[in-house]
């Protein structure tokens, strides 16, 4: 056990669909309902929204969230704060011969500094500029 | 009392703190001097931040003469354990039903 496999559930499926199907899946509300939960998502960095489950004792089903990046049919992260506890997850689309690589990474806090830095496209290094700043609005 | 995992993600949400508890879980029990040695920070920084693992269950310390002897405590990241077995199967669910939409979605 050690930090690098506990802090984030990643799952990856490819499925034979094209990219552009699944962003409108991962990004238009009806849809999100469908498959996810109810909820009030826009695809713009900044906003503010909610997903929304059946109430259960001691908690009231709420999700806050808050949209980080929007890189159409490619990327989509947003904070995922329920309980007490934030947390982010990212969405990474990548084409492939039959379909598209679906990448799902839920985590608790981000990797060392190291990640950061081997990320070298800016959206990347903005994405963990955001991350930082709402990571630093925890403590 | 049990730290919650949003204690525990919080706590190792510091690259100092999460250097600190791998240095700890690596090299076993040391001093707050050792670790400020290495730490390029100063001891009431080191101290501060060895004070929220201890309070997330991360580290425990150990009075010995006029120093404090800190070692990392493997079972504080159980609550990460079980928000990791939580989301996995709640994820795996989700991509079932992603995929099952996606099959009825027009091109």
């Amino acid at each position: 056990m050690n930090l690098e496999t506990t802090r984030s559930v990643v799952i990856e499926r490819e499925m034979p669909h094209p990219p552009e199907k699944i962003w409108r899946a991962l990004t238009q509300g009806e849809l999100i309902k469908e498959w996810l939960m109810e909820n009030d998502f826009r695809p713009a960095v900044g906003h503010k929204f909610n997903f929304q489950v059946t109430p259960v004792p001691n908690w009231d089903g709420v999700i806050d969230c808050q949209v980080l990046l929007v890189e159409p049919n490619k990327q989509l992260s947003y904070t995922w704060n329920a309980l007490g506890l934030k947390s982010v997850v990212v969405w990474t689309l990548t084409p492939t011969k039959t379909g598209t690589l679906v990448r799902m990474e839920h985590s608790g806090f981000p990797a060392g500094k190291e990640a950061a830095y081997k990320g070298a496209n800016y959206g990347w290094q903005k994405f963990i500029g955001h991350l930082e700043q709402v990571l630093a609005r925890i403590g | 009392m049990a730290a919650t995992s949003g204690e525990v993600f919080t706590a190792l949400a510091d690259p100092t703190r999460r250097a600190l508890f791998e240095r700890l879980s690596r090299e076993g029990e040391l001093t707050v001097r050792v670790l400020t040695d290495s730490s390029g920070v100063s001891q009431p920084a080191v101290s501060k931040h060895l004070g929220v693992l201890r309070h997330a269950g991360l580290v425990s310390a150990r009075h010995k003469g006029r120093e404090t002897h800190y070692s990392a405590c493997p079972r504080g990241l159980s609550p990460l354990v079980d928000w990791m077995t939580f989301y996995s199967s709640f994820w795996e669910d989700r991509f079932s039903r992603l995929e099952d939409l996606l099959k009825r979605m027009d091109q």
